[in-house]
């Protein structure tokens, strides 16, 4: 059941791996390093069940905040040219 | 018999989340613009993490990691819409149109001006 799950996991972080690969636009290749962030993060948690040791899960939860924080910088370098980009402050000045 | 029949439930759910995790995934592949793709991906973030972890859940039984995998759950909940907000709104400010079957405002045009075409 676990070993499914991990297969079934790794088909399809190579299917989204093609899409990155491929993707036409930038947008296409951050939603699937966003996927490939979530699968990863269920591949711990059933990987860590299949060894029979789930504190795997901590790594796991650090993974989904990196991935988070890494999908935001990205789209706001893509759309503003720099990360520092403040809304605020460029309409006042 | 109550731990043969979690041991059942949890298996039904994993295998659904796995199907889901790879329909997710073949539909990234497959989908012909961004939006759609976008709504591919999104069905691994909800249904196929979701039932997954709630698989997970059960076979964990009462203890502390089951509250770390209901705080991973929580974290695909509250994350993953914002980042594909994001997404989306990135794209439409770089002028990536939705592709569409029809354009649907011509159509809206036309209708208001045929009665006007029809009584002249």
């Amino acid at each position: 059941m676990f070993t499914a799950a991990t297969i079934a996991i790794l088909v399809a972080l190579a299917l989204v791996v093609v899409r990155a690969t491929r993707g036409p636009t930038v947008f296409d290749r951050v939603l699937a390093s966003n996927s490939v962030g979530t699968l990863a993060i269920l591949l711990l948690a059933v990987v860590g069940f299949l060894n029979g040791r789930p504190e795997w899960l901590d790594i796991g939860l650090t993974y989904g905040l990196l991935n988070v924080i890494s999908t935001l910088a990205v789209l706001k370098f893509f759309r503003h040219g720099d990360l520092a980009y403040d809304d605020e402050e460029e309409r006042s000045s | 018999m109550i731990s043969l029949l979690l041991d059942i439930l949890s298996g039904i759910l994993i295998i659904a989340g796995s199907v889901f995790i790879v329909i997710g995934a073949v539909g990234l592949v497959r989908m012909p613009d961004l939006y759609t793709r976008m709504h591919a991906a999104s069905v691994i973030d909800t249904l196929g993490a979701g039932l997954l972890i709630s698989g997970l859940m059960l076979q964990a039984g009462f203890t502390l990691v089951t509250l770390k995998l209901f705080f991973i759950f929580a974290l695909f909940f509250f994350t993953g819409p914002v980042a594909t907000h994001a997404l989306a709104q990135a794209a439409l400010g770089e002028d990536i149109k939705p592709q569409l079957d029809e354009d649907r405002r011509d159509r809206l045009d036309r209708s208001q001006t045929a009665p006007a075409d029809g009584g002249a």
